[in-house]
């Protein structure tokens, strides 16, 4: 892999650029893989990335439908935090920003993770409560959590208006947390994987599982049949898809989830804010768009579109903790489809198959995990066997009842 | 060159000279007149560089006369505030504007930021990912963010009004050029309910700027004569300044209509039949140097002269692939332009436009294209060159034409962003070199296109199949309808060549998207680094994906990326385009939900009367509730404390109006309701209350409160006030999609009744001192028991009930007498009687250890962890969430629990939101958390509930609690603190 760096991009410029290799690789399909994973989303280039980094496998394919990031990844509203309430959820988020905080010179490509911070809302005496609960709990979990009066928010965020309908009581943040850009992510994921010999197999939809008494042995696809000695799963909104092609159902609902964003000014919001009970957030990217996002359309759905109640919803959410933005103009509209769990933490490891290994369920908030989700779903995969990072988010809980519900503690899309 | 004073012409267009209307543009006062378009008073007044680039600062002149502008995007104060990014090309001139440019420092004829284009070769696409990982983005990103943006955040006050309307109506049109006019006039007295939107303040379209001949008279008494038809017509109505911004599903539109100056109004349409004539937009050509000030679209140029009265420049060559741009030579000709020579690509042009031309004088240079522009801040030459037999290259001598503008067509790509968002599919057309609607696919949606947009670019087919789609939709939607007669002699060729880019040159100085600064050496980098997909495309170039959303980019540059990959730009493709349209103000969207109508708060019945004895509001959810009564000067916390102990010693009267009502009312009503709660409902007599609990699927507890028999068909549910709208719902949803077969209707009647709860040792005394025919006596009315009867003359409905642990009545009577009751029963009582609020409830509730759901239960607590164990053993049939429960996670010993806490010291603050921590031996970690904590005045101590990994076998326990960095030791109690054996409460 040729590096980016100051040095070379200058040579580069002289020579009107006409020496930058391809990002990636376009390869030939090969017949047969030792691990084919489906779904070039960032979970999928990841896992893939990190089965070539940490575990030296080099036989490895990514089957993608359409083209790389094309799905959640590439929709997203690219928030990064670890403010966790359960601690195997902080645990593994932390594990994820950590990494995060590494990636640009892990990759060698700039993901710009911008650690401005992420301001979390109270908006009553009760939610100060939850939030205090909350800020606790993430202090023991040992990573950062500030709580601020209405008057620090507003230090903090002079746009807020902190009268508004629901005035603010206070608030707390993350300072670690933040955004990046999730293009760069994928591309930047996607470019290492290549470099490490990854196949990274654009449009090229899987459409059957191979299943051999009670084993995946490859896979069938709009390009043909393809064998593997081990599959993973990571197709976030059609993981329900690819569950009944393998036989076995996932506690899993597909529904689209919106974002948004304006016509970009300068810079104006220098923190994430996030309020969970007026259902909003907004950031501004570094474009100068504000980026702004709520809940889910509450129907389920395989259409990337999403409807005009929750846009008006979730823009009156934000103009009214914001009324100065009632001028800017909303500039475009999009949806993805997420998977949401029963309790809303994803489901990572090993499936009732043997040999086929599964990472979804991420819901409104896997882009986040992207790091951590490719460094463990690469360590499950190699080891047969669930990291420990990641053994109580198995498909089993559903069973079991051990369940991690952090929308209780959450309780908002992002 | 400097410019003219005026470019404007003595005579014709649509504006009114005898309103002359004063602005300034960066300060300096000019004129224009009512009519104009802010750019079209820049351009009269011969300003070239309005603007500066996004990327490079280069000096950006007027490009469009439409919403597709990219360079003329300005901030605008016009009395509310300093309004970014506003599209000068088609907002009205108006007295008094004050308009800036964005960008330039110090100004916009010399920006220093122009080192930016002078090293251009280092900013090419994408470089922000292969530059500043060290130290870190961080070092860098405040200057990068800086750079970024197009305008500042407006402040002060937004002086606009905002309004939502909704309409349906059978046949909408979008678009009032002359496909749109026809298609209307058709419809016109047909019946149907027409709608016809158009964006400009004036119908027209195209035909604004024409001068052809519609059915024998000249277009602008044509289009008269139709506005006052349709104007008259009583089943058409006629929206214009409105634009239609997002197309959604069941053929749901959004407009925004700024029809009336300072309100912007957001309408639903609801529509039959959707039929789009939203035109087309003219494409650039690219070549070196193509985005200097002068350079524009000819179609632009022709607007100009035509509609504006205004020259653009007063010489401008005429550059093209196609015969439309000829019309505009002709135009601008006639209007005292010098055209000094038309450059067309094509090496046979046809006779009809040639010979015109040559009747004029205008020379034509065939088989040609424009290799470059020169000038600073206006063009003050072209060179061209003629392309060689492939077309691939251009072959010597280059010629220089001296000109001060260009007007430039790479003809039309139909402006089908609605058809996309309906879900329409498009194809490209080789022929016309453009994506039209792709009539083989079928759209899943009620939608027809017609004219330029359905790529019929000449008048006369966009007149005709105007007409035609006009009959037909209005057929479709049920009325008799016969197509208008529509006909134009009008000049009608279109013959295009599929040629935009000139071959040769210095890539990174041809200009693809003008509002990004994205050159074809950008498209040709990201095709070399392998980004040919066009999602990549778009992403890492960002081409397409400035305020334009690329109307005049993404045709280029998919033709580009189709070259350069040796496919078809069918196989390329197009990205999907997404709403709205056109950039909607927020506030529009949001309308009046703001303050006061943002989730309107709810009010109590007897509201007002609260606030007369002194009450302070808090928010619970929507409602508007008592916090505490701030009678005679009393402090919150001594307020608080008198109500709990009055209550206690006395009776406190508290009004529980908003807590949830449900009534479910059948045959089927009580087998329902024991598939819901956990307890049993089928074996609670009439007349007789239950408490219960409701949960999810997952076992987990949703909600709890009383139910109870009104009759044997007939149940009423209590929900938590926070609750009551989404049980509501859930209760809908197992009924509606579960359980249809269940005989049973679901009525909320929250706000139908006022409810007036007295509760205290002295209750009863009170209300048997009130005229009623109800026995309050223990043994006619006791504990959870229910009866009606007349109360103060008032129909009431009293329940045994107690979230205090005393002995209380629940009083409900209809709601416009809530007053009355809460009225009565303070002049009565007098001293004895105490107003309590919410948190004196709270205290009193958390004494007796009543769990509050979502408050002392999260969304992991199940209804084991709450001491249900019992009552899900005892019941034999199912209900929601039992399957739960089974399992082995549901039924751990070491599950949190709930708990009562108190503080090992008596000063110590326990707060809820604490967590009860493991020892530092064990490895730091929560085992729980603190839920509710007060002081309680009863028992004049510190008391608390929790949920505690395997709680309930800890009692006695001593744990320590973490609390902001503070760590003290509590113990772990029963929750019930007061009153346990309950003889209080059932007394
Ligand atoms: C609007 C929105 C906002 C969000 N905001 C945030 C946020 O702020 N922070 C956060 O952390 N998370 C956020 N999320 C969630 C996050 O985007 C996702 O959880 C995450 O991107 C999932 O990554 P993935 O790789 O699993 O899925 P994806 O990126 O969706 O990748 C899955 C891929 O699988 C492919 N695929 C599907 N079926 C097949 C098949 N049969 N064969 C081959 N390929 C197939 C798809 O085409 C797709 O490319 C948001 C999501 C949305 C929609």
């Amino acid at each position: 892999m040729k590096g980016y760096s100051f040095l070379s991009l200058a040579r580069q410029a002289l020579n009107r650029h006409q020496g930058w290799p391809v990002a990636w690789r376009t390869p030939e399909l090969k017949k047969n893989y030792d691990v084919v994973i489906i779904g070039a989303g960032g979970h999928g280039l990841a896992t893939a990335y990190y089965l070539a980094k940490n575990h030296q496998i080099k036989n490895i394919a990514v089957l993608e439908k359409g083209s790389l990031g094309g799905g959640n990844t590439g929709r997203n509203t690219q928030i990064t935090r670890s403010n966790y309430f359960w601690p195997q959820s902080a645990a593994f988020f932390d594990h994820s920003l950590k990494l995060y905080e590494g990636l640009s010179r892990e990759l060698n490509f700039n993901v710009m993770l911008s650690q401005r911070g992420l301001l979390t809302l109270a908006h009553s005496l009760h939610e100060l409560e939850g939030i205090q609960r909350w800020a606790n709990a993430i202090r023991i979990n040992e990573i950062e959590a500030e709580i601020l009066s209405p008057i620090e928010v507003k230090k903090l965020v002079p746009l807020i208006d902190i009268d508004c309908r629901f005035p603010v009581h206070g608030g707390f943040i993350q300072r670690r947390g933040g955004i990046s850009r999730h293009d760069a992510v994928v591309w930047g994921y996607a470019r290492a994987a290549s470099a490490y010999g990854v196949d990274i197999i654009q449009q090229c939809e899987v459409t059957a599982l191979n299943i051999q008494s009670g084993r995946v042995t490859g896979v069938q696809t709009t390009r043909g049949t393809i064998g593997a000695d081990k599959i993973s799963i990571a197709v976030a909104g059609h993981t329900t898809e690819l569950a009944r092609m393998a036989d076995f159902r996932v506690p899993i609902t597909s529904m689209p989830l919106q974002a948004m964003v304006s016509e970009p000014i300068k810079p104006c919001l220098h923190t994430v804010v996030m309020s969970p009970v007026i259902h909003m957030y907004v950031s501004q990217s570094d474009r100068g768009e504000l980026v702004i996002g709520g809940g889910a359309d509450l129907y389920n759905s395989y259409a990337q579109r999403g409807g005009i109640p929750l846009l008006q919803e979730n823009i009156a959410a934000v103009l009214e903790l914001f009324p100065a933005f009632t001028r800017l103009r909303l500039m475009r509209q999009w949806a993805g489809i997420v998977d949401i769990t029963p309790d809303t933490s994803p489901v990572m490891g090993l499936t009732p198959l043997q040999n086929l290994y599964i990472s979804g369920g991420w819901g409104t908030g896997g882009y986040k995990a992207i790091p951590a989700g490719g460094d463990t779903m690469a360590y499950t995969i190699v080891h047969d066997e669930a990291h420990p990072l990641i053994e109580d988010f198995g498909l089993a809980r559903f069973e079991t009842g051990a369940l991690i519900d952090e929308g209780a503690a959450s309780g908002v899309s992002h | 060159m400097t410019p003219s004073p005026t470019n404007r012409l003595t005579s014709g267009g649509r504006i009114d000279r005898t309103q002359p209307l004063s602005f300034r543009f960066n300060g300096k006062p000019l004129q224009g007149y009512s009519g104009d378009t802010i750019a079209s008073a820049l351009l009269a007044n011969g300003i070239g560089t309005v603007n500066r680039s996004f990327k490079y600062h280069r000096p950006r002149g007027v490009m469009s006369a439409g919403v597709e502008e990219t360079n003329a995007l300005l901030t605008v104060s016009g009395g509310n505030g300093d309004i970014p990014v506003v599209r000068t090309t088609v907002r009205a001139l108006v007295d008094g504007q004050l308009i800036k440019s964005p960008s330039g420092f110090p100004n916009v004829n010399f920006d220093l930021g122009r080192v930016l284009d002078f090293t251009h070769r280092f900013w090419a696409a994408g470089f922000y990912n292969k530059l500043f990982k060290w130290p870190s983005w961080r070092w860098y990103e405040g200057t990068v963010r800086r750079m970024a943006g197009l305008g500042k955040l407006p402040d002060g006050e937004d002086g606009n009004k905002y309004f939502h309307h909704n309409v349906h109506c059978d046949v909408l049109i979008v678009g009032a050029g002359p496909a749109g006019l026809a298609a209307a006039l058709g419809c016109a007295n047909s019946g149907a309910r027409v709608l016809l939107v158009e964006q400009d303040h004036e119908l027209g379209g195209s035909l604004l700027a024409d001068g052809a001949q519609i059915n024998a008279i000249d277009s602008d008494t044509w289009l008269s004569r139709t506005t006052s038809t349709l104007e008259d017509a009583a089943n058409v109505t006629v929206m214009t300044s409105s634009t239609v911004s997002g197309y959604y599903d069941h053929n749901v539109l959004t407009i925004t209509d700024r029809s009336t100056t300072g309100v912007v109004r957001f309408w639903k349409v609801r529509a039959k039949e959707v039929l789009l004539a939203t035109g087309a937009f003219e494409q650039p050509l690219v070549f070196e140097n193509n985005d200097r000030p002068g350079v524009m679209l000819a179609n632009a140029a022709m607007t100009y002269v035509l509609r504006y009265a205004v020259k653009p420049a007063h010489v401008m060559v005429v550059a093209t692939n196609n015969d439309t741009a000829y019309r505009v030579a002709f135009a601008l000709h006639d209007n005292g332009v010098r055209v000094p020579a038309i450059v067309d690509s094509r090496e046979n042009i046809a006779e009809e436009v040639s010979k015109e031309a040559g009747e004029r004088g205008i020379p034509i240079m065939a088989g040609s294209v424009v290799l470059d522009t020169v000038g600073t801040k206006a063009l003050t030459r072209v060179s061209v060159g003629r392309l060689s037999n492939d077309g691939r290259s251009t072959v010597d001598p280059t010629s220089v034409i001296a000109c001060q503008g260009l007007a430039m067509s790479g003809g039309f790509n139909p402006n089908c962003s609605l058809y996309s968002q309906a879900g329409g599919s498009l194809r490209y057309d080789a022929q016309l070199a453009c994506f039209v609607p792709d009539e083989e696919k079928a759209c899943r949606q009620r939608v027809t296109v017609a004219g330029a947009a359905n790529g019929k670019f000449s008048l006369a087919d966009a007149l005709t199949e105007g007409a035609r789609a006009g009959s037909t939709v209005t057929g479709e939607a049920g009325f008799a309808c016969s197509p208008a007669e529509v006909a134009t002699s009008a000049l009608g060729s279109y013959h295009l060549k599929a040629m935009r880019i000139t071959p040769t040159g210095d890539t990174s100085r041809q200009w693809v998207d003008f509002a990004h600064d994205v050159t074809v050496a950008d498209i040709e980098l990201a095709v070399r680094e392998n980004f040919v997909s066009v999602e990549h495309l778009k992403r890492y170039t960002t081409v397409g994906m400035a305020v334009d959303q690329g109307k005049t980019s993404n045709l280029n540059a998919l033709t580009l990326l189709a070259e350069l990959t040796d496919r078809s730009v069918e196989e390329v493709g197009t990205t999907t385009f997404r709403p709205p349209f056109m950039p909607v103000p927020m506030g529009a969207i949001a309308g009046p939900q703001h303050g006061d109508f943002y989730a309107p708060a709810r009010l109590l019945p007897a509201h007002d009367w609260h606030v007369d004895h002194g009450a302070v509001f808090e928010n619970y959810g929507p409602w508007k509730r008592p916090e505490y009564y701030a009678t005679n000067g009393r402090d919150r916390e001594t307020a608080i404390r008198e109500e709990v102990l009055a209550l206690r010693r006395s009776a406190g009267l508290f009004d529980g109006s908003p807590l949830g009502k449900i009534e479910i009312t059948g045959p089927d009503a009580g087998e329902f309701l024991n598939r819901i709660y956990v307890n049993n409902a089928l074996t609670l007599k009439p007349g007789r209350v239950r408490y219960g609990i409701m949960l999810s699927e997952n076992g987990i507890v949703i909600d709890d409160g009383v139910f109870a028999r009104l009759a044997d068909d007939c149940y009423l549910v209590s929900t938590t006030t926070a609750n009551a709208d989404h049980i509501t719902a859930w209760l809908e949803q197992w009924h509606q999609c579960e359980w249809p077969d269940l005989n049973l209707v679901i009525s909320t009647v929250t706000s139908q009744w006022a409810v007036a709860t007295l509760a205290g040792p002295n209750a009863r005394t009170l209300l048997q001192e009130i005229e009623s025919d109800i026995d309050f006596s223990v043994q006619a009315l006791p504990h959870m028991t229910l009866t009606t009867g007349t109360f103060l003359g008032m129909h009431a409905r009293v329940q045994r009930v107690s979230f205090s642990g005393e002995m209380s009545f629940e009083i409900s009577v209809p709601a416009l007498d809530g007053r009355q009751v809460m009225e009565t029963l303070m002049n009565s009582g007098g001293d004895r009687i105490t107003l309590i609020g919410i948190e004196a409830l709270t205290i009193l509730r958390t004494e007796k250890g009543y769990l509050h759901v979502g408050g002392d239960t999260d969304g992991m607590t199940n209804a084991l962890d709450i001491g249900f164990g019992g009552i899900v053993a005892r019941k034999k049939t199912d209900f929601v969430g039992k399957r739960s429960l089974l399992r082995g996670g549901d039924q751990r010993k070491d599950r949190r629990q709930f708990v009562g806490v108190e503080p090992l010291n008596d000063n110590e603050e326990l707060e809820s939101g604490a967590h009860f921590i493991t020892s530092q031996r064990e490895g730091r970690r929560s085992q729980g958390v603190v839920t509710s904590a007060c002081f309680s005045p009863t028992l004049n101590r510190v008391i608390g509930l929790g949920l505690l990994e395997g709680g309930f076998a800890r009692k006695g326990e001593t744990v320590t609690v973490f609390d902001d960095g503070r760590t003290f030791d509590v113990r772990i109690t029963d929750p019930t603190f007061y009153d346990p054996g309950g003889e209080k409460m059932n007394a």
